[in-house]
């Protein structure tokens, strides 16, 4: 080691060492400023301009951007068809959210209370997997799924179902063509896709229920559905808000799933990306992208609330 | 409890929850042999092997390939650096901000990818920079920092302070302690970390079509031909090799840390 040779000599190396002893605050400056630097420049510098762009708006004649404050931009959005977008994605986000929670759960109890050894690997995998793996290809793999000559009218009409599925078809709102262009074909596919984002902090919630309280709610004589309702699921709750922060953001800014499947009705994402692009209207795109963060910032506070961020 | 026998409904509630996760990826697989190529008939009315040869020999394929590996590279190099030093120093003390800085660092994939999009878009048009590598590259190290960052942070925690401690005792430098002890006790982690950030980036659509302008990357190229598809069984195909690209990357993450414990969601 160099340092052996004499005290005398120190190298830069052992006098950075002697600094970053006395002052530890050099080092933490030094190890934070690289990262800090980059996620203040490019993300929130970003971010500011976002929110910049938004109080600009755009020439009705001429198409240009106007470079100077207003708030007409946010006024447009209170528009019939501005406004259905904002509620339409909201809705679809809630019965996203809603349908993960009942899928979810069995996956997570299961998981969490009865897999033990290569079961529990199974599970740790079978959750992780499709979360990681390539989510175009998930949406494309649904593309096939859905499509009118594809495997569920095939199973549909296999087992003499095919009626059932034309009446669900048929049905106003979530019908349509086929499965493929219609809302019901859209959340099916959302639900797919965010479902891992839903299993994992419920997991991790149902596993810190101390077995004792389960134990204490059987002595006192409840049965095993009542100890569900008013023992695991309280208890649990936390993690399933914590994963409900993730389906309903992930939901609220999708563009690509409602555009590949679905009744090429507008969500918020599709009209972000469609305002940005083709229209050119980026004051009224980051208007709408606003909405998104507003709404997030308001289910994160309410979940802080309720002991949901001990969870993720 | 746990040596109770489950309830035969939620045991079928499980199975059946992740069949519905795994099912719909296998029939990617099957769908890459089908002889029909205008539909997505089910069941295929033949199998063959031809669409691999023919995706192959596909000019366009492979510029997109290039790009999509090239910048899964670049980003989850500068993930690796940025989300280290991130790491060492939040695992070192508590000092005022901190939370604001864990909650910085994770904000990128908090929000809806759409907004970091249309933000980079925003700064992009505002600064006047024209689309490049550069700037998908920026978009997408912003988001693998996460990644990165969650792996080593949960090392760093089980590694503890007293290996360093000792080895400052003994007389090396901050440079030789970091180079001989801690380095060798994070490789792992770091590079489960580097793997997951670059199936990450290899994937990532939503924010790229916001900061690649022209250029194509393979998601982009997969979401064309499913808007407007050509050659359906090629799509097949290149979805097999993007599933792959993305699949092996998480496996391996998943082995090197030892069964996952410091991967799990990661926070996606």
């Amino acid at each position: 080691m160099g340092s052996a040779a004499s005290p005398l000599q120190t190298g830069l190396a052992e006098r950075l060492t002697a600094l970053f002893w006395r002052r530890p605050r050099v080092l933490l400056a030094l190890l934070l400023a690289p990262p800090l630097l980059w996620l203040g420049l490019v993300y929130v510098g970003s971010l500011a301009a976002l929110l910049w762009q938004s109080f600009y708006s755009i020439d009705e004649f001429s198409g240009v951007v106007k470079q100077e404050f207003t708030l007409k931009t946010f006024g447009e959005l209170l528009l019939p068809q501005n406004y259905d977008i904002i509620l339409r994605t909201v809705s679809m986000a809630a019965a996203v959210t809603l349908a993960s929670v009942i899928l979810a759960f069995p996956v997570a109890f299961f998981a969490a209370r009865f897999a033990n050894g290569r079961w529990k690997a199974v599970f740790y995998l079978g959750i992780m997997l499709p979360l990681w793996s390539s989510y175009l290809v998930k949406v494309y793999a649904w593309k096939l799924i859905l499509a009118k000559e594809g495997i569920i009218t095939w199973a549909a009409n296999g087992i003499g179902a095919g009626s059932v599925l034309d009446a669900v078809l048929t049905t106003p709102v979530i019908g349509g063509n086929s499965l493929s262009t219609s809302y019901l074909g859209t959340f099916l596919v959302f639900v797919y896709v965010w479902l891992p984002y839903m299993i994992l902090p419920m997991q991790a919630s149902l596993e810190r229920v101390p077995t004792s309280m389960l134990e204490a709610s059987a002595d006192l004589g409840a049965g095993g559905l009542r100890t569900l309702w008013s023992v695991t699921l309280p208890l649990a709750l936390p993690g399933v808000i914590a994963g409900s922060i993730f389906t309903f953001s992930l939901t609220l800014g999708d563009y690509i799933i409602p555009q590949i499947i679905g009744n090429s009705a507008s969500f918020i994402g599709m009209a972000v990306y469609q305002l940005q692009g083709t229209a050119g209207n980026i004051p009224l795109a980051a208007a709408f992208a606003v909405i998104p963060i507003l709404i997030m910032l308001v289910y994160l506070a309410i979940a802080r609330r309720l002991g949901a961020f001990d969870a993720l | 409890m746990r040596s109770d026998r489950p309830p035969l409904l939620l045991t079928f509630g499980a199975i059946g929850g992740l069949l519905f996760l795994h099912l719909p990826i296998l029939l990617i697989f099957l769908y890459a042999f089908t002889t029909e190529e205008k539909s997505f008939a089910f069941p295929p009315p033949g199998l063959t092997t031809e669409w691999f040869g023919v995706a192959w020999n596909r000019a366009d394929i492979w510029p997109p390939l290039w790009l999509s590996l090239k910048v899964a590279a670049i980003s989850s190099g500068l993930a690796i650096i940025l989300g280290t030093l991130c790491a060492a120093a939040m695992s070192r003390a508590r000092f005022f901000g901190r939370d604001t800085i864990s909650l910085l660092v994770i904000l990128p994939i908090a929000l809806p990818g759409i907004i970091t999009g249309m933000s980079l878009r925003s700064a992009f048009a505002m600064a006047d920079i024209p689309f490049s590598t550069l700037t998908i590259v920026l978009g997408h190290a912003t988001f693998c920092i996460v990644i990165v960052y969650n792996n080593a942070v949960a090392r760093f925690r089980r590694l503890g302070t007293s290996l360093s401690e000792a080895s400052a005792d003994l007389g090396a430098t901050t440079f030789q302690t970091f180079r001989h002890v801690i380095l060798p006790n994070l490789g792992t982690a770091l590079l489960a970390g580097a793997m997951l950030a670059f199936a990450l980036s290899f994937d990532e659509v939503i924010v790229t079509t916001f900061t690649a302008g022209q250029q194509k990357t393979m998601p982009i190229w997969m979401l064309d031909e499913l808007v407007r598809p050509r050659q359906r069984p090629v799509t097949n195909v290149v979805a097999i090799v993007v599933f792959a690209a993305t699949f092996l990357p998480i496996l391996a993450a998943y082995y090197l840390t030892g069964g996952g414990e410091e991967t799990a969601g990661g926070g996606k």
